[in-house]
């Protein structure tokens, strides 16, 4: 060291510290509860806050949507079934494919057979049907390509009209359907998670916490009915009970408790046994607060991820019911059901099926993504 | 370990015996019968069918005959099918099924072990992120909507593909990777989480102390722990696949037991229904304890337990 | 004896969500061969980090070497790519770490958990490497090392389960050793075993180590020289007797005050107050100053350089500026230096 600068301190410097406060016991770091923690890493995560929202705006517009235009869910007309979407806005972006104009390309041997074809595909009505030449072709098979764009409002004498997702093949608009249907799903959705919710950590937490024979015998039966399938059991029901909103809630919730009960038994067995449940206890704190101020807060994490969870398999199982017929019956509408009447079509209408796969996919890939999100943020240790 | 098989199978034979039980009430409550074919028999020859099949004994009587055929291998006979047996229909539909099942089980989670593995090394780069999405896309699209999807772009719109039915090995491919996103995307998301964790213990860092090269921490040290719990995964996925192929054979058209089921459902034809859902808990239940029994040869800790 | 290692100024940082955390902020020590240095320190000192960084094992990306130099007989290890450490690590130096439970791969045999290291870097064949793997084997004293070494740790019970590490982080023969708190998380009983241990091979095998640890006792029994840390720094160094006979610096007698010993009578035991500082915000001046009851204007002001006490000896406290008050160490710390002295042992009372 610098033995000039050692020698030039000002000798006051060395009497004994004055202490102003005592600065040793400071916490120097701002104090925050597990929920702000919680809440932070949440609303950082981006992805997360965006599904949120685009699952929030679904929910709207399963409210709202039927009402935005004046078809109901159930008129049906087939003069006007099977139209393509419209969107007057939208009608100039040739590219959307929602300028009310169905098209597909032709083969022929020559462009008359292939101009043939298309207008017998389009009804023949050859005044309302743009032909466009790719290929003249040589005489050789499906060597010539023509792409026909049929106005088809215009040719049905519907100017004026506008079915925004189009119709379906019994003339009912799509897109009341769609947010009806939507509606629908979300409702089967949210009652069967929270019945879920209700029966698993009832049974989860019964079993836990008292612990014992109690235990023994509802872990038990538990056992047995989750060696028997999901999908097997609730076709089952789906066979004993009328097809209806009631019947398929009733099926989903009688086996989706059973993953939330063992994974709350499993949380509420690991904080039973840990140490400031016992040093509560050893303060002679009643079992009914223990509960409710030790055990809730700290199972409330998990219960709010698996029921985030459980929504999009139960969107699912109703989507397949539907699907295969044994959900939501016709003419109600459910995500499931217009997948379903989609696929029929999907050849020659496919944006019958394009928007409902549109919008289950997106609300199961949100809820999914946010259930992620959530995890992360009850996990202590991705707080930053 | 010999207690704990013995456990198992007990178990075993309750559930499957709720659930026959369970079945056969269900069948007498719901109306149906052999004669559902035929509309123009007369009252006698109805009759002697309906003597045939013991349809005039008493319920505990039938019960236990039924109960009798279970043991037996005897699922009934159908009632839609010209009254084969139940057990001939499984038989022949079992082979489509099975191969699909199994191919899409064993692509599924090498790939996604692999994507997953590759996340992890790569944490928080594009390779992490884009990896991420294809396990939350595909756990997420219902398997139908995907499936429909490939059918429609890779079969119809691009003909690379046979559209739907069975036969030659092309006509595997569609419904195999259809059916294999749902174990690969868990895979990847699994094999993530878990190699991140294991990369963080303290063993990987005694290896690093050693001096093993960053390969061989990864693949050797890591991924042999990382794996293990995986297995415990694999029990959840061989259900989903029973689920996925139902909707999977329904789409392309495959001659599968899991279309088998969802047609019987929807003729109510309730022999085939409970013969294929017994055959579906019966193969479930199997596959767990199989799992189970390879988690606990695989892991060390629980197979040599005690030997300190 | 030859200087082995020389850790030149090194400054370790890691970068947070809540900015620069300065966990080690110049420390300078020599390291010679067969001799063990203890690093002593409470959590947080940063003395694990410095050992981390001499094995460049430090989490990244976070964690990064600001500055400084580590020599190893004049190569700086600084500077090395990763490629480079990873043929030194386990070959010139290896560590022993805290915790036996979770620092062996549970999935893994201990014996290629032993052998990995030496054909690795000894290029040995799988046979030689398991000879060598048994003779470690019973170098640690693991009874019957041809039934041993075909477990699993968690067949080993904590004890055995460390002596293994050691013999993994002995393998190849390494010059230098650092074991980090190798005792900790052992039973009193075993901890004497494990240091005994250390302490006989050592002597066979004229490595050097540098033993990291928070209880002096331990240090007693084992160190040649001692470094004290506190918040990022070295405070004192010196020989076990400079330390534990002679020490100058209020924190190492804070250290050895709180020692309960069984030869001292009726005394409150000299407990340090408050907690060690934020090293976010690295303090202006002396670091212990706010928990120091003896400490000057100056310690708020500025930072005390290392003030000579002997050749072997070093201090870096204000009170030994010539125009410091002539502060003795109080009342406690110098019962239990005599005790030292009288009974010839460092330790916390009779052993």
């Amino acid at each position: 060291m610098d033995k000039n600068n050692l020698n030039n301190i000002p000798k006051d410097l060395f009497v004994p510290l004055v202490r102003k406060e005592d600065t040793s016991e400071k916490i120097s770091a701002p104090s925050r509860t597990f929920f702000q923690d919680a809440k932070r890493t949440l609303f950082n995560n981006k992805p997360a806050v965006f599904s949120m929202i685009l699952i929030l705006f679904i929910i709207i517009m399963s409210i709202v949507g039927p009402w935005m235009n004046n078809y109901g869910s159930d008129e049906q007309d087939l003069k006007r079934a099977k139209m393509p979407p419209r969107v007057p806005a939208l009608e100039n972006v040739s590219w959307l494919g929602m300028d009310g104009t169905l098209s597909g390309t032709f083969q022929g041997k020559d462009v008359q057979q292939a101009t043939a074809k298309a207008n017998a595909r389009f009804d023949n009505k050859e005044e309302f049907i743009d032909l466009e030449v790719i290929n003249k072709g040589d005489g050789t098979r499906n060597s010539a390509e023509v792409k026909a764009t049929y106005r088809i409002y215009e040719a049905k004498d519907m100017k004026d009209t506008y079915f925004w997702f189009g119709s379906d093949a019994l003339g009912r608009d799509q897109w009341t359907r769609l947010w009806e249907g939507t509606r629908v799903s979300l409702i089967i959705a949210f009652v069967a998670a929270l019945l879920d919710l209700a029966i698993g950590v009832s049974y989860g937490g019964i079993s836990a916490f008292y612990g014992g024979r109690v235990d023994n015998i509802m872990q038990r039966i538990a056992e047995i009915l989750v060696g028997i399938p999901n999908l097997v059991i609730i076709l089952l029901m789906m066979l004993v009970l009328k097809p209806g909103i009631i019947s398929i809630v009733i099926a989903l919730s009688i086996t989706g408790w059973i993953g939330m009960s063992r994974i709350v038994r499993g949380e509420v067995l690991k904080l039973k046994n840990q140490e400031f449940v016992l040093a509560s206890r050893t303060l002679g704190t009643s079992n009914g607060t223990i509960i409710r101020k030790h055990l809730v807060p700290n199972i409330s994490g998990i219960i709010i991820i698996n029921t985030m969870f459980s929504v999009p398999g139960a969107i699912f199982f109703e989507a397949f019911l539907s699907f295969i017929g044994l959900g939501i019956v016709p003419p109600d509408a459910s995500l499931g059901s217009l997948i379903d009447l989609g696929f029929d079509n999907l050849r020659l209408y496919p944006y019958m099926l394009v928007f409902p796969a549109i919008v289950i996919s997106v609300l199961m890939i949100a809820f999914n993504i946010v259930g992620d999100g959530l995890r992360d943020a009850f996990d202590p240790k991705m707080h930053k | 370990m010999t207690r704990y098989l013995l456990r198992r199978v007990w178990y075993m034979l309750i559930t499957l015996f709720i659930i026959a039980t369970f079945s056969f009430f269900l069948m007498k409550i719901l109306p149906g019968s052999p004669l559902q074919a035929e509309d123009k028999l007369s009252e006698e020859q109805k009759e002697i069918i309906l003597e045939k099949y013991g349809l005039n004994d008493p319920i505990p009587v039938q019960y236990a005959k039924y109960l009798g055929g279970l043991v037996k291998g005897d699922l009934g006979v159908s009632f839609k099918f010209d009254n084969t047996p139940v057990t001939t229909i499984l038989f022949d539909r079992i082979g489509p099924s099975a191969l699909l099942g199994f191919q899409a089980l064993v692509i599924g989670s090498i790939l996604g072990i692999f994507l997953g593995l590759m996340a992890s090394i790569y944490r928080n780069s594009p390779i992490d992120f884009s990896s991420t999405i294809i396990a939350v896309i595909g756990t997420s699209i219902p398997s139908f909507v995907f499936a429909g999807l490939l059918q429609y772009v890779f079969a119809v719109k691009l003909g690379w593909f046979p559209v739907a039915l069975w036969g030659t090995s092309a006509h595997t491919i569609l419904p195999t990777i259809a059916l294999a996103i749902h174990p690969m995307a868990t895979a990847a998301r699994f094999t993530r989480t878990e190699m991140v964790e294991v990369l963080h213990s303290n063993y990987i860092i005694t290896a690093r102390a050693k001096g093993v090269a960053e390969s061989g921490i990864i693949l050797k040290h890591g991924l042999r722990n990382a794996l293990i719990p995986l297995i415990t995964v694999l029990g959840p996925m061989a259900v989903g696949l029973m689920t996925g192929s139902m909707v999977i054979e329904q789409i392309f058209a495959i001659p599968g037991i899991g279309e088998q089921f969802v047609t019987s459902v929807m003729v109510n034809d309730y022999p085939t229904i409970m013969g294929t859902t017994l055959l579906f808990a019966f193969g479930f239940i199997v596959i767990i304890l199989i799992i189970d029994l390879l988690y606990g040869l695989i892991d060390p800790r629980i197979r040599l337990a005690g030997g300190k | 004896m030859s200087k082995l290692l020389e850790v030149k100024d090194l400054k370790v940082s890691f970068n947070t969500y809540n900015g620069e955390v300065h966990a080690v902020r110049g420390v300078t020590f020599d390291l010679n061969k067969g001799e063990t240095l203890a690093i002593v320190g409470e959590s947080g000192s940063g003395k694990s980090v410095t050992s981390n960084a001499i094995m460049r094992l430090l989490p990244e990306p976070h964690g990064y070497i600001k500055e400084g130099q580590i020599l190893l007989e004049g190569v700086d290890l600084a500077k090395k790519t990763s490629k480079e450490m990873q043929k030194i690590r386990g070959k010139d130096i290896s560590m022993v770490f805290q915790d036996p439970m979770s620092s062996l791969n549970p999935t893994m045999k201990i014996g290629y958990q032993i052998m990995e290291g030496l054909m690795k870097h000894q290029n040995m064949s799988k046979t030689e490497a398991r000879k060598t793997a048994l003779e470690l084997l019973t170098l640690v004293g693991i009874p019957r090392p041809d039934v041993r070494i075909n477990q699993y740790p968690h067949q080993f019970s904590g004890g055995m389960r460390q002596r293994v590490v050691v013999a993994i982080a002995l393998a190849c023969n390494p010059k230098i050793l650092i074991a980090d708190e190798p005792t900790t998380a052992l039973d009193v009983t075993i901890q004497a075993q494990i240091l005994e241990l250390m302490k006989s091979i050592q002597q066979k095998t004229d490595s050097a180590i540098i033993f990291i640890t928070h209880d002096l006792g331990v240090v007693a029994n084992v160190a040649d020289r001692v470094a004290v840390m506190y918040a990022g720094k070295i405070v004192e160094i010196g020989t076990v007797d400079d330390i534990f006979y002679n020490p100058k610096h209020p924190y190492t007698w804070g250290l050895i005050g709180s020692m309960p010993t069984l030869d001292s009578s009726d005394e409150e035991l000299f407990a340090i107050p408050g907690s060690p500082p934020n090293m976010l915000t690295p303090p202006v001046g002396d670091a212990f100053a706010p928990r120091n009851q003896f400490a000057l204007e100056i310690d708020t002001v500025m930072e005390p350089p290392m003030f000579k006490v002997s050749d072997t000896h070093y201090a870096a406290t204000w009170l030994l500026h010539p125009d410091a008050p002539k502060i003795e160490p109080p009342d406690a710390v110098k019962h239990r230096m005599q005790g030292f002295a009288q009974t010839g042992t460092k330790g916390g009372g009779k052993r």
